[in-house]
């Protein structure tokens, strides 16, 4: 056991370096000066721009030598400190990722959970039941296979402008400031529920279908001919199935968990939604090395550690990984 | 176990209820309190001696503490002690419809500074609703309107006086007073200051008296002078005086606290808000009054959003650029702009054609000019815009520098649309096909492959570069369209290795056309180029024009127009860049909330309806003195 988990951490801690590393730089090897992007924006007078851009370049330390920045990069890493936004200037890395990711979890962390639940439910009825394996299956494919942004511009289109009954942007009206009180959290909760619905009708689509089509496998693997030859009830039959096929989607879980920090992208352009996945890209687009770095080292813990979950609820899970281990140390 | 997800997602979404509602930064409240005073006397008997001045002291306190201070005094002083009983109300929560003007357009992300000296960071509003500079300017009318400074003078050649207004005041009560301009302009003297290079030609400011500052010079550049004058915002030195110097240059400056008709609210990832300072000196001394109690500017949301929040009347003034505006305004949906019909938008800037004259061909005057006679700028116009932008005047100058234009120098040398011209002029001066491609070869026989750059993103001016570039390819010139990522093209055309590129940065509105050429020719041409003369055009003599013009005094117009019509005839001459067409201020309201705003009808007010950075200070602070909440 002990020599299992010091193997996949020393495995983690290389895969977490290397990662932090291209993660560095690649930014870098991007063409332009962030500095320069930055102070494009100001209007200046052409000596002033000069002589500030040498001041942020000296500021931001990025006339060091490459190797030195990389240094510099660790040290500041190890004390906690992810430098400060060139595009959000003066604002640290550290206060973007935390005010802009409460928003990505509130959004995220409910659709990806609750459409797990209800599609792998969804998923394995359909897989035994003709009547929702012909409708809810090809519901499930269309709406997956629809190009996200279509399907969530068309929901903001048609229940936000045409119905009226959604706002169509901001995480909560735009006359309100944030206070504990009923009319607060009730408008949070309906500038929260077109986002949410559309995540969850796409997600939920995957989930269904990944579900049954594994049930189906199951129901048809040697183990459950022989329980069925054996006259073991359906019921039973059933269980094990079930059992069985939660163990890829319980990584897929895991692994949609660990990106959360990414923010999701598209409903953030689609419904004006803050959080991260917009600032991640206007970082990119703005060559902010500083809040590129944050966003994806956050990124890789959050990766990193939702596998190590996943090895860990593996051992709970799925009694082969526990034979496995206690094999191997024998 | 399986209940556990569903547990945890409810368990999120309280907890993420809950820190929303935690504000992000603790805002003191104190607005909007009913004040009840107490004025207790107190009648001090001191014996000890000597104490130089009688004091008359009035402690503020916020709490119900009644307190009484015994001040030193030499003889018996009637004294008041006030004590403000602040009783606990709940903050203002929600913003009234008819008090709250929504708007949207200067902001590209979520605001994260209130420091008047990072003009690349500041959140909307900064300068000019909280910080205020010593004048406003007029564009429309070519005036400078005392703001903060009552007058300003040369009183000499190199001498400059301002008088400031008495009775201004800080929003935290301090009288606002020569120190603060002086301690403002000192600031320049640390070199992280935008105004740092101020400093290479004034000599000193200093105070005359409290309501006096005299600035002398030692090179005058009096059109630059006119423009910090209404471009920088004055700081208060009683509260930055003990700041560092990092303090002063990186500091995000939160709570922003100034002299201007707003103070601070709240912010958040997506909005900005002002409430309406009810101290405002300028009720007081100019008896004008911002009508909208709060101003939310939202963070630009896509283009889609923006248009769906204007339609729906959630954004009231938007400054966003939104294809297909015209469509609306026409439409009936209760949108209106600048003028109802084409141009629709004031003019605010000039896009120029860049060529890069360090390369073959652009470095042959007869090329560059052949490109301005293939370019269809109408259809760019009509096509690509709809219309909300217009053809450039050859010279490039902003129809409100129209004074400036010596008509028959661009009558003489200008431009249009003509490809006939352009192949004329190509095979005159020897550019040929040779090797029947049916693209020119250059005159010394050298293949011509040219890119032309511009933003990945920039939708309007990607299409614009496909105009452009097909009008080149029908007189043959092998141009393409290109489309690196800003960081990319801002690369390629600050270190000089674009071909082509559009480009419009330093051509904005202002008090001068000298900022406009001071941009254009930029000077001296050096490895990067970060502000102007992408193509590094090389040519002492307009150097020298731009730098006479810069010394002549602002109200010299007929010298102004001469130095321009001197620097006009070169470039229309040379073509180092051609200005193709007018980017507008854009700007869409919709009228069910607020009204009279400003626009080009009759008896409708003429200031700019703008919330980009600098134009709160080119009248659109006015505006909102006379927008009128719908009843």
């Amino acid at each position: 056991m002990r020599r299992y988990f010091s193997r996949k951490l020393l495995i983690y801690a290389l895969t977490f370096f290397l990662a932090v590393t291209i993660d560095w730089l690649i930014p870098r090897f991007m063409p332009g000066n962030p500095v320069q992007t930055m102070l494009s924006r100001a209007a200046l007078r052409a000596e002033a721009a000069k002589v500030l851009q040498s001041y942020y370049i000296r500021a931001f330390g990025l006339d060091l030598p490459l190797w030195q920045q990389y240094l510099n990069f660790w040290k500041a890493l190890f004390h906690g400190d992810f430098g400060i936004s060139i595009f959000l200037f003066p604002k640290p890395v550290i206060r973007v990722i935390m005010n802009a990711v409460p928003y990505d979890m509130f959004l995220l962390i409910p659709a990806i959970l609750l459409s797990w639940i209800a599609g792998n439910r969804v998923g394995a009825i359909a897989a035994r039941t003709k009547w929702l394996d012909n409708t809810v299956l090809p519901l499930g494919y269309i709406l997956t296979a629809t190009p996200y942004m279509w399907l969530a511009i068309v929901l903001a289109w048609a229940l936000g402008i045409v119905l009226g009954i959604f706002p169509i942007a901001g995480a909560y009206s735009f006359a309100l400031r944030p206070h504990l009180s009923w009319t607060f959290i009730k408008d949070l909760l309906w500038h929260w529920f077109l986002p949410f619905a559309s995540l969850f009708l796409v997600m939920f689509g995957g989930w269904a279908i990944g579900m049954r089509n594994m049930i189906i496998y199951e129901l048809e693997a040697d183990y459950s001919r022989y329980l069925e030859a054996l006259g073991a009830p359906q019921r039973l039959i059933r269980k094990y199935a079930f059992r069985n096929a939660m163990l890829p989607q319980i990584t897929g879980l895991a692994l949609q968990l660990g990106v959360i920090v990414a923010g999701a992208l598209a409903t953030e352009i689609v419904f004006s939604y803050p959080g991260i996945g917009y600032l991640i890209l206007q970082a990119v687009q703005n060559q902010d090395y500083f809040l590129i770095q944050g966003c994806f080292l956050f990124i890789i813990v959050g990766v990193l550690l939702a596998n190590f979950a996943i090895d860990i609820v593996y051992i709970l899970v799925d009694p082969r990984t526990r034979l496995g281990m206690t094999g191997e140390a024998a | 176990m399986r209940k556990l997800p569903v547990f945890l997602s409810l368990l999120m979404v309280l907890s993420l209820v809950l820190s929303a509602c935690a504000a992000p930064t603790p805002v003191v409240i104190e607005k909007e309190v009913p004040v009840e005073k107490e004025v207790v006397k107190t009648i001090v008997v001191e014996k000890e001696k000597l104490v130089e001045k009688p004091v008359v002291q009035t402690v503020v306190v916020e709490k119900e503490v009644p307190v009484e201070r015994v001040v030193k005094e030499t003889v018996v002083v009637e004294k008041e002690v006030v004590v403000e009983v602040t009783p606990e109300v709940p903050t203002v929560v929600t913003y009234p419809r008819n008090e709250t003007l929504y708007t949207s357009g200067k902001q590209w992300g979520p605001p994260t500074s209130w420091n008047p000296i990072q003009p690349w960071a500041y959140a909307m509003g900064t300068i000019g609703l909280c910080y205020e500079t010593l004048f406003l300017y007029d564009p429309l009318k070519n005036e400078y309107i005392p703001w903060l400074a009552e007058s300003g003078e040369w009183v000499s050649d190199k001498v400059y006086e301002v008088k400031l207004r008495e009775g201004v005041t800080w929003s935290d009560g301090e009288p606002f007073t020569a120190d603060d301009v002086v301690f403002t302009f000192e600031l320049g003297k640390m070199e992280a200051v935008y105004y740092h290079t101020l400093w290479d030609w004034l000599e000193s400011a200093e105070k005359v008296d409290d309501y006096t500052v005299k600035f002398t010079f030692t090179e005058p550049l009096y059109q630059e002078w006119g423009n910090l004058l209404y471009s920088m915002a004055m700081v208060p030195k009683h509260l930055w005086e003990d700041r560092t110097e990092e303090e002063i240059t990186t500091g995000d400056n939160l709570p922003p606290l100034g002299t201007g008709a707003y103070l601070y609210e709240t912010h958040s990832e997506d909005r900005m808000v002002w409430v309406r300072n009810e101290d405002w000196w300028a009720t007081k001394l100019l008896g004008l009054k911002v009508a909208p109690k709060y101003i939310v500017d939202i963070v630009n949301p896509s283009n889609n959003v923006a248009l769906g929040l204007v339609l729906k009347g959630e954004i009231d003034l938007s400054n966003n650029f939104l294809p297909g505006i015209n469509t609306l305004v026409k439409g009936g949906y209760g949108i209106s702009t600048w003028y109802p019909e084409p141009p629709y938008m004031l003019a605010a800037n000039t896009a120029f054609l860049f060529m890069n004259l360090t390369k073959k061909p652009m470095d042959d005057p007869a090329f560059r000019r052949a490109m301005a006679y293939a370019v269809d700028v109408n259809q760019i116009v009509n096509v690509v815009y709809g219309n909300i932008v217009q053809a450039a005047d050859p010279s490039g100058l902003l129809p409100v520098w129209s004074q400036y234009i010596d008509q028959e120098v661009v009558d003489e040398l200008g431009f249009s649309y003509d490809p006939d011209k352009a192949k004329e002029i190509l095979a005159e001066a020897g550019y040929k096909d040779v090797d029947g491609d049916g693209f020119v070869e250059a005159p010394d026989g050298s293949k011509i492959e040219l890119k032309i750059i511009v933003p990945f993103g920039w939708t309007d001016w990607m299409e614009s570069i496909k105009v452009i570039a097909n009008g080149a390819q029908a007189v043959e010139i092998n141009l393409q369209p290109d489309f690196p990522d800003f960081g990319g093209y801002w690369d390629q055309l600050t270190g000089g290795t674009f071909d082509m590129a559009i480009n419009n940065f330093g051509s904005n509105l202002s008090n001068t056309p000298w900022t406009f050429y001071d941009w254009l020719f930029q000077t001296p041409i050096t490895d990067q180029m970060t502000n102007g003369n992408f193509g590094r055009y090389d040519n002492p003599e307009v150097f020298d024009l731009v730098v006479q013009l810069d010394k002549t005094p602002v109200e010299d117009i007929e010298g102004m127009k001469e130095v321009i019509s001197k620097i006009q005839r070169i470039q229309l001459t040379d073509m180092p860049a051609i200005p193709f067409w007018y980017n507008g201020l854009w700007a869409q309201w919709n009228s069910t909330y607020w009204t009279n705003w400003p626009s080009a009808a009759e008896g409708a007010p003429k200031y700019l309806p703008c919330t980009w950075n600098g134009y709160w200070n080119m009248t659109a602070l006015l505006m909102l003195t006379e927008l009128k909440p719908v009843e």
